[in-house]
């Protein structure tokens, strides 16, 4: 893995310049300023000492990423940056204690030639909130694991009903609530759970497990997300109206490669 | 999945499934058995052989390897033909059976709040009870939940116990747990709902020799528990505090 050079990043955060350089700023548009003037997402910026970068709140999006030329400075824990402050990994210690007021974030190097985003990644950005709040957005499951146990009744209303994101959500999982979905088997023996994964604990309202999942469970699956709904359900603020689409492993992929090469620059 | 090669009766029904765009599950038996782990392991190290750079993580569980390809490198259709390939002719890795780890326990009330009502749940003492807790060389199929926390087993028959109704809001490290036929230590103070006989002074998940994070168990590791004393457990670093909650 290589290493992260990106801060995700939420709401009310102020960051002081100490020692100028170019920084880059992409997903959502948290109503981001330098000095009070707005930067919008997709570009990169150069900043000088003293100036203030400040995030207001999520305008369209959830997530926010400031890239750092060269990575941060930050020593890596098995390949990574990223900070799991439930498992004390990772993050600025090592022990995956959180971003807090007054720490310091440093860049490896500063020295880059800056390109030009091609207009297909800027334009990612407009696909981050649905059109209306009317409109669900569609995320695509590739179907599988135990989709078999569910009732015929169940499974229409997975695919055919609108769910809406609920608030109890983080980089573990998010919760959908709509219909119940009901299952006709027996426990199962835990096993490794997917990127996407669509888990319907006995309640009957479906987890969508992302990045920060565990590594097996024990829940009945419908199936999982693909990478790229799993990048869209990650910016939906609670509330957000979805509808699970099937789609086959192979559609799946050649979308997530065409995606892919229209951020190659 | 035809053509791909466990033929022997331990083996009854492999197959391979889609569970993601670039994810597939290896399934290889149905129920938790201990003598699945030499098939596991053999398949584990076989997957990572024929898959090589083109693997991007191998999750084995009781029964199953989740495998997560790069699908930058592969189709499904050549995924699933390297999983066959790598499956062919597979027998179980049963000579090599892990590290024997020897696990120091101070069985207690004050630290194990379920010995005393399992115990008597049986009709036993509560040294019958470690006794038996004792007795048998553990199996380490998966690790899961958080990081070190290893699912073992397997209990015999008599000690099957359901999980706590309400789960504990906090568990302390390295207290040890039953749950059916399984038995298992918190690596570091989470919530959980196994029913705790007592609590070890190892570290479970920590820096390894390189610095960096690494799980004392492995599956496939054996794992064998010593009843020691109070004295024994606080020379070896036990933190004596009681669990707070009890069920």
């Amino acid at each position: 893995m290589r290493r992260r050079s990106r801060l995700p990043l939420g709401g009310g955060l102020s960051l002081k310049v100490e020692q100028g350089g170019t920084l880059a700023l992409h997903g959502a548009d948290l109503a981001a300023t330098l000095d009070g003037e707005p930067l919008l997402p997709g570009r990169a910026f150069t900043v000088t000492t003293g100036q203030v970068i400040k995030f207001e709140r999520p305008v369209t999006g959830l997530r926010a990423y400031l890239a750092f030329a060269g990575g941060l400075d930050v020593a890596p824990v098995l390949g990574s940056v990223a900070c799991v402050v439930r498992d004390g990994l990772g993050g600025l210690d090592g022990e995956g204690r959180a971003l807090a007021s007054g720490d310091e974030l440093r860049a490896a190097r500063n020295e880059l030639s800056l390109r030009k985003l091609p207009q297909a990644a800027l334009d990612w950005q407009t696909g981050l909130s649905p059109a209306d709040q009317e409109t669900a957005i569609i995320l695509p499951l590739v179907v599988g694991a135990q989709i078999a146990e569910f009732s015929g009744d169940s499974l229409y209303r997975a695919f055919n009903s609108d769910w809406a994101v609920d608030g109890r959500a983080d980089r573990m999982g998010v919760r959908l609530t709509g219909p119940r979905l009901e299952r006709d088997g027996a426990g199962m023996v835990s096993e490794g759970i997917p990127l996407g994964a669509v888990q319907v604990p006995a309640d009957g309202q479906p987890i969508v497990l992302l990045n920060d999942r565990q590594t097996i469970g024990g829940y009945p699956r419908i199936g999982a997300l693909t990478p790229l709904a799993c990048a869209q359900l990650g910016q939906c603020v609670p509330g957000t109206r979805v509808r699970l689409a099937a789609v086959t492993p192979g559609q799946a992929r050649r979308d997530y490669l065409r995606a892919l090469k229209a951020w190659q620059v | 999945m035809a053509g791909a090669g466990i033929q022997t009766s331990d083996v009854p029904h492999l197959r391979l499934e889609t569970v993601g765009m670039d994810t597939l599950i290896v399934r290889l038996f149905d129920s938790i058995e201990e003598s699945n782990m030499g098939w596991v392991l053999a398949a584990d190290s076989a997957l990572r052989q024929v898959f090589g750079a083109a693997l991007i993580d191998l999750v084995p569980s009781y029964t199953t390897l989740l495998l997560h390809y790069d699908v930058t490198m592969l189709e499904e259709s050549e995924a699933r033909a390297r999983v066959s390939q790598a499956l062919e002719n597979l027998s179980p890795d049963n000579g090599q059976q892990g590290q024997l780890h020897e696990v120091p326990v101070w069985y207690d009330d004050s630290v194990g709040p379920e010995l005393v009502p399992i115990a008597t749940r049986l009709g036993i003492s509560v040294e019958a009870l470690i006794e038996r807790h004792c007795a048998h060389d553990y199996c380490v199929f998966a690790l899961g939940f958080a990081p070190g926390y290893a699912f073992m087993g397997v209990l015999e028959d008599a000690l099957t116990t359901p999980r706590l109704k309400t789960p504990r809001q906090k568990v302390a490290a390295g207290s040890v747990g039953i749950a059916d036929r399984q038995t298992a230590i918190y690596p570091s103070r989470s919530p959980g709902g196994w029913n705790i006989l007592g609590r070890t002074p190892l570290t479970l998940f920590g820096r390894n020799a390189a610095g960096e994070p690494s799980s004392l168990f492995m599956p496939g590791d054996r794992v064998r528990f010593v009843s020691v004393s109070r004295e024994e457990f606080l020379r070896q670093g036990g933190d004596v505090t009681p669990l707070e909650e009890r069920s």
